[in-house]
């Protein structure tokens, strides 16, 4: 029950782009095509698990210990530390799964060094760490959360390939139109609100 | 104090041991990328301006090596640059035809009348959707440098209201051919010395009345030179897929009445002259 609750307020409730506003960069810029839109969902749910996973052990063991039965607590460390350990997680993933799987390499590509230092990365390490949750909760609460950004994602780019083909009156081309369904997008996943 | 000193030494060993983990990795799993990529990418211009349909130098070079493109694909690179990449890959060098922008309009200040005055945003795409722009001519150059500002290389300058291309700087890699609203800007042969500087259909008649420097339609140019020029409407233009483009002798021969007909270098000094002469 309690991981029911976990998934269904990440996914949908606490969804990272659409109720955290968390990721908001690569949500408008790599949503043009549904094909780069999964592209980078696959990056973002696997950076995002192995982060929360391992900023949650550091958070964890690392910030705070008992030196001669004086304890220290590292805290105010944590967006210092969070941010090299997802860097050279992600850098050091990069490097394995070049050698080790080519093809997961090739349709990861670009994406997994963009969003190291993502927000909605940095925002899943960050609240798992408010929240005091043990690794495993933070791991299944990193992957959730990558989980409901491509669900937005998906979502997003499918609407505007659909918006391509239609006829947009000239002053809202573009941006403007793209700004106007991700907020109409947003204002329905407020009905989630309250949920859980 | 203990704490301060606690927070540096783990910060300090963290980083140690997160850099010297990248360092072990990066060595035991290197993989051999293919150096000749390394090499185009190098002898490439690496302006990144997306000329050639990839999304940038490296990309192109990934493509040469893979023997998609050929080396001659690359707009910007000069025929010295295509064929030492193509010594060094050992392959063709290919077919380059080295193609230069023109912006087809000579209606300037001078010689074109303004119908209102548009004091909005400063750009061809604005203008143009409030009322067609200021100009009275609907096909003419807008004059806000919409065009300029998208050329990577500076080889647009705006002279008194109107775009021109300073074919010498121009690459040929048609980021201007996109912005502008009106369309008037076309890649013609690099050796296309002579092109017509107006892309109106409209009546001869009615273009006289505002522009002086309209093409009328008389036909003179296809005269002078048989086969070289096509008309659209009232509209000359110099048929750039003939065997042959006009000469630049062309233009003294046929003695364009408007003037409209001219050189590349002729259109550039008579468009300074212009400028000041307005600003005298």
């Amino acid at each position: 029950m309690k991981y029911l609750e976990l998934a269904v307020g990440s996914v949908l409730v606490y969804n990272f782009v659409l109720s955290r506003f968390l990721g908001i960069c690569p949500f408008l810029g790599v949503s043009k095509r549904l094909g780069t839109a999964m592209g980078m969902s696959g990056a973002v749910i696997f950076v995002m698990t192995l982060a929360s996973c391992c900023t949650a052990a550091v958070q964890r063991y690392l910030l705070r210990f008992n030196i001669g039965g004086k304890e220290i607590r590292l805290d105010f460390l944590q967006i210092l530390v969070f941010i090299l350990v997802i860097a050279a997680l992600v850098q050091l993933v990069e490097i394995i799964l070049q050698k080790v799987s080519p093809a997961l390499y090739k349709a990861l590509g670009i994406y997994l060094p963009l969003i190291t230092t993502n927000c909605a990365v940095m925002g899943a390490a960050t609240l798992n760490a408010k929240a005091e949750r043990s690794v495993l909760d933070s791991t299944l609460f990193g992957f959730f959360s990558g989980v409901g950004f491509a669900l937005a994602l998906l979502l997003f780019a499918s609407l505007r390939e659909r918006l391509e083909l239609s006829e947009v009156p000239r002053f809202l081309q573009g941006t403007s139109i793209a700004l106007i369904t991700a907020g109409i997008l947003a204002m329905a996943f407020s009905g989630f609100a309250g949920f859980c | 104090m203990s704490m301060v000193l606690t927070a540096v030494i783990l910060m300090a060993v963290f980083g140690a041991v997160l850099g010297a983990v990248i360092g072990i990795f990066a060595r035991y799993f290197r993989v051999e990328s293919d150096a000749r990529v390394e090499l185009v990418t190098e002898l490439l211009p690496n302006a990144n301006c997306g000329g050639c349909g990839k999304a940038g130098c490296a990309d192109f070079a990934k493509a040469v090596v893979a023997g998609e493109l050929p080396p001659g694909g690359c707009p910007v690179s000069s025929r010295e640059t295509v064929s030492a990449i193509a010594r060094a890959l050992g392959i063709e060098a290919g077919e380059v035809e080295s193609k230069v922008a023109v912006v087809l309009c000579s209606g300037d200040d001078a010689s074109t009348r303004e119908k209102v005055l548009y004091n909005g945003v400063n750009d061809c795409v604005s203008a143009s959707l409030v009322a067609g722009g200021p100009k009275n001519c609907a096909y003419g150059c807008l004059g806000f440098s919409s065009c300029a500002r998208a050329c990577p290389f500076g080889a647009i300058e705006m002279v008194n209201s109107l775009a021109v291309v300073h074919s010498e700087l121009c690459v040929g890699c048609g980021k201007c051919v996109d912005v502008c609203p009106r369309h008037l800007i076309k890649l013609v042969p690099a050796n296309a010395e002579v092109n017509v500087y107006c892309s109106s259909p409209a009546k001869g008649v009615e273009k006289k009345a505002y522009c002086a420097s309209g093409c009328i339609g008389c036909r003179k140019c296809g005269k002078a030179a048989e086969g070289k020029f096509v008309f659209n409407g009232f509209c000359a233009s110099v048929d750039y897929n003939a065997a042959e483009l006009p000469g630049s002798d062309v233009v003294e021969k046929s003695n364009c009445p408007s003037g409209c007909l001219r050189t590349r270098q002729g259109h550039l000094e008579k468009e300074y002259a212009e400028r000041d002469g307005v600003t005298k």
